[in-house]
């Protein structure tokens, strides 16, 4: 018999977000493949009480919360603490999380203060017979593994997108504040802020129905010889801001920046996709000036359509990377798609 | 103020990126077939970490790097050709399997082990670095559990700066969602870093920086000890390559008016 916790986090704000409320629906949805299990709810943060009067008591057999100042921002003793804490209250078997960044940053950590075992990334759960198995890749999304554990407790940190949010409702729930003993010793880190992408040039946007890709073509050397960089900069921003479409780039452009070579200059290491960057979530996809190769694809293992334009006819994006490719220059076309999206075509 | 520091890097080793991966089965679970023969490279993330842990350890006067490496000893020895040349580190190899399948705590538990057996190893001055995740296990749990295991309880991941700051406190740039930096301010060691990409580019070979540290690196490999992965607690049922090659419709000769208009029905259907 499981005893699976829901384990998520507020906002600093206090509010809970989309990524939460996927994991509620996991832990939910689990509950219903398992006979016999027992579901609880566990926030950790400011206001967690009030956040939890977003759930029905229905759905839930209990719920807990740790609140206060000292957890509203991601700080790795206090929120290890607090979860040891729900941990060794709830005494759960599975444990099911948000791969959030504040999360994925503390939970391996707290968990195995209690002998847990921590899975990230994990992109399924199946519940069969009784066992549980999950789903997750390896070596940069080019090995995809099912695997299920021995051990207990038994913590799994879900991806976002896989699961359908939880729809929240207004609710008075009995709510089990759980006090975290915060010392001074934890308080040696502290908040400082969080830092902005300079104003306008705000181009990641992790839930944009379109992922944008600018490779290292657009500062080579073009027709005429020249380089027009300032050229590309207006091309791109403006399609990003006709579509809100979210930017990546390859590494060999986002290197050539710390290399001291001209690049656009508002890509940084936070744009990059590939093997050492993001693999984000988007229904589609346009590479631009992109070879294609293999270290770079891997981030787009979860680009549902994908379409290229590239000089090369033979990049790798033709080898069934993509599922078109324009054999063209992306300066010319994209000029002009942004004629068109400006008049409205 | 004796701004002197201690930064054990953890780095293993990961298949070159441009190599095809294709699982097998081995008694111990998943493995990657003829993975022995794969180029290797020393892992991204982890380098990343250890290119900053130089530059910081030369800007503090009487720092020192160590690097920790879980690898078979003769890919190790391959890998440190190339990275001895990019920064000065003192190297402590454990010859182990460098699997992406092999459990996070196992490995956890090793290096741990092995950073309280450096012998000046000083909690005051010590900063652990790695990569925030691997490209092999890409977990992203190793780290945590390294510094568990330590109690070192001041933990950042996806790093992306670590400043000095004048009253000797540091502040840590951490990269949260959307492009955005949490910035949190650590008053002393020890902490934990798990570092992404960071800012520095990637070191130019200098190879009279790697013979000074293949003299300490060729005896740090073959004294390696030996260790097992058991992988007790997981139960691997499915390794699998996805099929996911696309037809590639190839589009030449088009006018640009007519690519740019079917991409345009495209993004808005």
């Amino acid at each position: 018999m499981e005893n699976i916790l829901i384990l998520i986090h507020t906002e600093p704000d206090g509010s809970l977000s989309k990524h939460a409320f996927e994991a509620v629906s996991a832990g939910v949805l689990l509950k219903s493949q398992l006979a016999d299990s027992h579901l609880s709810l566990s926030i950790v943060g400011f206001n967690a009480s009030e956040a939890a009067k977003s759930f029905n008591p229905g759905d839930l057999e209990s719920i807990y919360a740790a609140g206060g100042e000292e957890l509203k921002y991601s700080r790795y003793a206090t929120d290890s603490k607090a979860i040891e804490t729900l941990l060794k209250t709830v005494n759960p078997t599975i444990v099911i999380a948000p791969a959030t960044p504040r999360w994925n940053k503390v939970v391996a950590g707290a968990a195995a203060r209690v002998n847990g075992y921590t899975d990230t990334h994990i992109n399924g759960i199946i519940a069969n017979n009784g066992t549980i198995k999950a789903t997750r890749w390896y070596y940069r999304q080019r090995i995809e593994v099912t695997f299920s554990r021995t051990q207990r407790p038994w913590v799994l940190l879900i991806e976002s997108g896989i699961y359908q949010p939880y729809a929240p409702v207004t609710g008075n729930p009995a709510v089990r504040e759980v006090a975290v003993e915060i010392t001074d010793e934890m308080k040696k880190t502290s908040y400082v802020g969080v830092q902005e992408p300079p104003a306008g040039k705000n181009t990641i946007r992790p839930d944009a129905k379109l992922l944008f890709v600018a490779g290292a073509g657009w500062t080579k050397k073009q027709a005429d010889g020249q380089v027009h960089l300032k050229e590309a900069e207006e091309i791109i921003l403006e399609f990003l801001n006709l579509t809100r479409a979210s930017l990546g780039s390859s590494k060999s452009l986002v290197d050539l920046g710390s290399e001291g070579q001209p690049v656009l200059s508002f890509l940084t290491h936070m744009n990059q996709i590939g093997q050492t960057g993001a693999t984000p979530r988007h229904p589609k996809g346009l590479s631009t000036c992109c070879h294609g190769e293999e270290p770079h694809t891997v981030g787009w293992r979860f680009i549902n359509e994908r379409r290229a334009i590239n000089l090369d006819p033979n990049c790798g994006w033709a080898r069934g990377k993509a599922d078109v490719l324009y054999v063209a220059d992306a300066f010319a076309v994209m000029k002009k798609v942004n004629e068109m999206l400006k008049a409205g075509k | 103020m004796n701004n002197a520091y201690q930064i054990v890097v953890c780095a293993g080793i990961v298949p070159d990126p441009l190599q095809a991966l294709e699982p097998v089965n081995s008694p111990q679970g998943p493995a990657l077939k003829n993975e022995m023969m794969l180029p290797a490279t020393l892992d991204p993330w982890a380098s990343h970490a250890l290119y900053e842990a130089a530059h910081f350890a030369s800007k503090n006067q009487g720092s020192k790097v160590w690097l920790v490496s879980l690898a078979p000893k003769t890919k190790l020895q391959q890998v440190m050709m190339t990275i001895a040349q990019k920064a000065p580190f003192e190297l402590i190899a454990v010859d182990c399997p460098a699997s992406g399948f092999a459990d996070s705590y196992e490995i956890a538990k090793i290096l741990a082990e092995t950073i309280k057996s450096i012998p000046s190893i000083n909690f005051g001055k010590l900063f652990v670095f790695g990569g925030w995740e691997s490209a092999s296990r890409g977990s992203g749990t190793t780290l945590q559990i390294v510094g568990e295991l330590l109690g070192i309880t001041n933990q950042f991941q996806g790093v992306d700066e670590l400043k000095l700051n004048p009253d000797g406190t540091f502040d840590i740039y951490e990269r949260i969602a959307e492009g955005k930096h949490l910035i949190s301010r650590l008053a002393s060691p020890p902490a934990v870093l798990g570092w992404a990409t960071g800012n520095l580019p990637e070191p130019r070979n200098n190879p009279q920086l790697g013979m000074m540290n293949m003299r300490n690196i060729m005896p740090a490999i073959q004294k390696a000890k030996q260790v097992k992965i058991e992988n007790k607690f997981i139960v691997f049922e499915n390794a699998q390559v996805p099929k996911q090659e696309r037809q590639t419709r190839i589009v030449k000769d088009m006018p640009v008016e007519e690519i740019a208009k079917e991409i345009v029905e495209w993004i808005k259907s």
